[in-house]
């Protein structure tokens, strides 16, 4: 399930939905993301999120369908902020739930390293040096490599 | 065609969105970004690092060699930065 909304969401509710009923689930791993008050070496005061409406939805649910089909997962949830946030805000929720922790721990990891490599979000910051689009970072591409699958051909 | 451009690629080129039509040569994403760089306005300025511009037709992304036809959405971007 993804969703991506003005909103903020309530970590403990979400858990709760996620794992309701469904008994077979021994570990949900969950990450959340929030607004920090620094740009760089800048103090900021507010971000504002922009996305791409149609295109957001899509490629979340395709980052969302590949850890389903990578690990054995019983539930998985992407819940995405948009607008104008300050620091101390949720900005972004990810959640794997599956029988044993292993699957849990690195689909949760795996959700958000694609998500910020995939998911077409912009961010513009509020600093005391005016207001300044995020540039994106090689550590995210990095993050991303350990998820790589080798391709069939590769050698050794 | 609709083109949609997204963070400071808006601001350059002072537009959101905007309906355009190329001449039919113009075929695929390469020869969009060089047909639009062309074009009065900041087009230019904010073409000019490729390889620091995201493209997606139909919301896929897509590459340099990709086609593109009149009936298509095309979006530019930076490289993102959600989550």
């Amino acid at each position: 399930m993804i969703r991506v909304q003005r909103e903020d969401f309530d970590v403990g509710a979400e858990m709760a939905a996620l794992t309701a009923g469904n008994h077979a689930i021994g570990g949900l791993a969950v990450f959340v993301g929030l607004v920090r008050d620094v740009a760089g070496e800048a103090a900021l005061g507010a971000m504002t999120l922009e996305h791409y409406p149609g295109m957001t939805e899509k490629m979340l649910e395709r980052i969302e369908a590949e850890a389903n089909q990578r690990w054995p997962l019983e539930a998985s949830l992407i819940v995405h902020r948009t607008g104008r946030l300050e620091p101390g805000e949720r900005i972004v929720l990810v959640a794997a739930a599956s029988r044993h922790r292993q699957a849990a721990f690195e689909a949760c990891q795996f959700l958000i390293d694609w998500l910020k490599t995939k998911a077409p979000f912009w961010k513009l910051e509020e600093t005391e040096d005016g207001p300044k689009w995020v540039e994106a970072r090689g550590s995210d591409d990095q993050a991303t490599e350990r998820w790589k699958t080798p391709r069939p051909d590769a050698g050794g | 065609m609709k083109l949609l451009y997204f963070a400071w690629l808006k601001t350059k080129i002072g537009a959101a969105e905007e309906e355009l039509t190329p001449p039919p040569e113009v075929d695929t994403v390469a020869a969009l970004l060089d047909w639009l760089a062309a074009r009065d306005g900041g087009y230019a300025e904010a073409l000019a690092d490729r390889k620091a511009l995201g493209v997606a037709v139909n919301q896929e992304y897509a590459r340099p060699e990709d086609p593109v036809g009149p009936d298509d959405e095309v979006a530019l971007f930076p490289p993102v930065t959600g989550g």
